[in-house]
């Protein structure tokens, strides 16, 4: 028996266009881990490849002992749940969304919801604190309302993985520690292996266990946060000049950013 | 949870008086008045001149508007839902001039009548040829806008329609007359198997989209999340493409051109009891169905011994609250 997941000489996307160079790395059920990178060096992609948005060129992605790429679409949504940076659910109450998150459990053409369904959904809805908001359209939500309904939506669908796309961007900081506590303590308490794309280093240092860096389509390194959030990769990936300290609470890793302005008085 | 099924069924319950009240409404109204009252001992009687009016001409019309308008109102709600956008539905898309060519193409042939399914085939088959190709035109392009899909139906229309008066200017005057009548649209169907056919095809429709329901609910949220939610989007389009182009070329074999049922009346039901799919198909096609009894009713009596042709009616309705919609909601509006 392999890692939870075992991503091994994996390469997706449309030849011609941006395709991943051959991917490979294994994560441990119920890590949490953050996959960093600018814009471009290949995140979402992969990240698309993992869900099965873009068709696999090279390579397999094992979940628990299973292919997914031999999965169906059903089977796959039972078991890779997605939380994109829109959610963009539109015109539905927030429990009429998260209840979709039943769809891949529910008979072909079945028609009602099952007292199941409706539990697992609110059970969900409370945990992430919106069970208050339940009869309120998606449209009226503010932003990170809306994530934790994506978040709870992707609970639902009772996943052995959680992919989140960048779920703090455009959020205060009340806001994106809010729900970083929460996708934290849900990898814990459920034992949830999560992976997200985060462009924050110092969130990502802070709460993920492990991070993966990209860098133009390929995976420059995997390791813990204080083995990823080095000046010299920072450095070299991001064309930056970076300081790194330690958090003297946490003791994860800290990234300073220097003005151009800065260093040419030094 | 359970509270909402409830609500569903009293609204469809309410729908179906509705479609009852209508009919009777329908029924009595006409150059020969019979008031409701009278009706139950007219149809006992069998034998009066009324029983005459309402059997062989009345109600084989009112069966043929519940058809139509059905079908029509039904496509439109499902054509929505691909689609995302509340403005598309089989006219402003151009499905029924892509119909209604098919069905010219027989007429001009001259085949029309040596079998009776031959019309709505062909009204099928060019729906469904043209809602591939407008698919085709507006999906290219991801994240294509509004008003250029509209754009796009309203120009396959053109062609549509072009085709149509080039294939006119090729054949006969009696053809000619009978083309243009049909096209203006008119629920006068002399042929009873045809009335027959498109009530029972626009029901198997009806039947057959409920088991659709849910795969269109989690189109709502765009194909690529209903993809995560376990649907297979590219199958799930291509039959429902296939059922909105029998519903709508059925509708248009027997009854010609009749525009905006399809948008209209999913836009009210859609207002009234919200968009989950699983009540707006059925009160879609049950709303059409009250929607073009009533319309026909009127067309038939408003300038009396006259007849106006029901799309006119339909088409004051239907572009009024078009452009209601579009005004209120902007180019960005986008329903889902």
């Amino acid at each position: 028996m392999g890692k939870f997941l075992v991503i091994k000489e994996f390469s997706c996307g449309y030849p011609g266009h941006f395709v991943l160079n051959e991917i490979n790395f294994e994560i441990e059920k119920g890590h949490f881990v953050g996959i960093i990178g600018p814009n471009g060096s290949g995140k979402t992609t992969l990240f698309r490849g993992i869900s099965g948005e873009l068709p696999t060129l090279s390579g397999t992605i094992t979940l628990n002992d299973q292919l997914t790429q031999k999965m169906s679409l059903r089977e796959k949504a039972r078991n890779i749940a997605v939380v994109t940076q829109q959610i963009e659910a539109g015109n539905m109450t927030v429990e009429e969304y998260v209840l979709m998150g039943r769809m891949p459990y529910q008979r072909q053409f079945q028609f009602f919801e099952t007292g199941e369904d409706i539990a697992i959904s609110e059970k969900y809805m409370k945990l992430t604190g919106i069970d208050n908001l339940r009869d309120k359209n998606m449209n009226s939500l503010s932003g990170g309302e809306q994530q934790l309904a994506g978040i709870a939506r992707a609970l639902t669908q009772e996943p052995e993985l959680l992919l989140l796309d960048e779920p703090t961007s455009h959020l205060d900081i009340t806001h994106q520690v809010q729900i970083l506590n929460l996708i934290q303590r849900l990898s814990e308490e459920l034992s949830l292996t999560v992976l997200m794309i985060i462009h924050d280093l110092n969130l990502a240092g802070e709460y993920c266990d492990t991070l993966l860096m990209m860098q133009k389509g390929s995976l420059r390194k995997t390791g813990t946060p204080h083995e990823v959030l080095n000046y010299l990769d920072i450095e070299a990936v991001y064309d930056t000049v970076v300081i790194t300290r330690t958090n003297p609470v946490s003791g994860k890793p800290v990234v300073f950013l220097v003005s151009e302005k800065t260093m040419k008085k030094e | 949870m359970q509270k909402k099924y409830l609500q569903w069924l009293i609204f469809i319950i309410v729908l179906l008086v509705l479609l009852l009240v209508t009919i009777l409404v329908s029924l009595s109204a006409g150059e020969v008045k019979i008031t409701a009252s009278k009706l139950a001992e007219i149809l006992a009687a069998k034998d009066s001149i009324e029983y005459t009016v309402l059997i062989k001409i009345r109600f084989p019309r009112i069966v043929l508007a519940i058809a139509v308008g059905g079908a029509l109102s039904l496509s439109g709600a499902i054509l929505q839902g691909i689609y995302r956008n509340p403005l598309v539905e089989p006219y402003t898309l151009g499905i029924s001039g892509g119909a209604a060519l098919g069905v010219a193409i027989v007429m001009v042939a001259g085949i029309q009548l040596q079998n009776y399914f031959i019309l709505p085939f062909f009204g099928f088959a060019g729906a469904l040829v043209t809602l591939f190709l407008v698919y085709s035109l507006s999906m290219r392009r991801a994240g294509i806008s509004m008003n250029s899909m509209l754009l796009i139906g309203v120009m396959v229309s053109f062609v549509a329609s072009s085709a149509m008066m080039f294939l006119m200017s090729l054949t006969t005057a009696d053809n000619i007359q009978n083309i243009v009548f049909w096209v203006m649209g008119s629920l006068d169907e002399p042929n009873q198997v045809l009335i027959k056919i498109a009530f029972w095809s626009a029901v198997a429709g009806l039947i057959t989209s409920i088991f659709f329901a849910r795969p269109l609910n989690a189109l709502r949220l765009g194909e690529v999340k209903a993809r995560h939610l376990g649907i297979d989007t590219g199958t799930t389009i291509k039959l429902l493409f296939v059922l909105s182009s029998v519903l709508t070329g059925i509708a248009v074999s027997v009854a010609g051109v009749i525009g905006f049922v399809g948008l209209v009346i999913p836009h009210l039901i859609r207002l009234i009891i919200g968009n989950d799919y699983r009540v707006l198909l059925p009160g879609s096609f049950l709303g059409g169905a009250i929607f073009l009894v009533l319309s026909d009713t009127l067309a038939r009596t408003v300038i009396a011994p006259n007849e106006l042709p029901i799309g006119v009616i339909t088409g004051f309705a239907g572009g009024l609250v078009f452009i209601v919609v579009l005004s209120r909601s902007g180019s960005k509006y986008k329903m889902k």
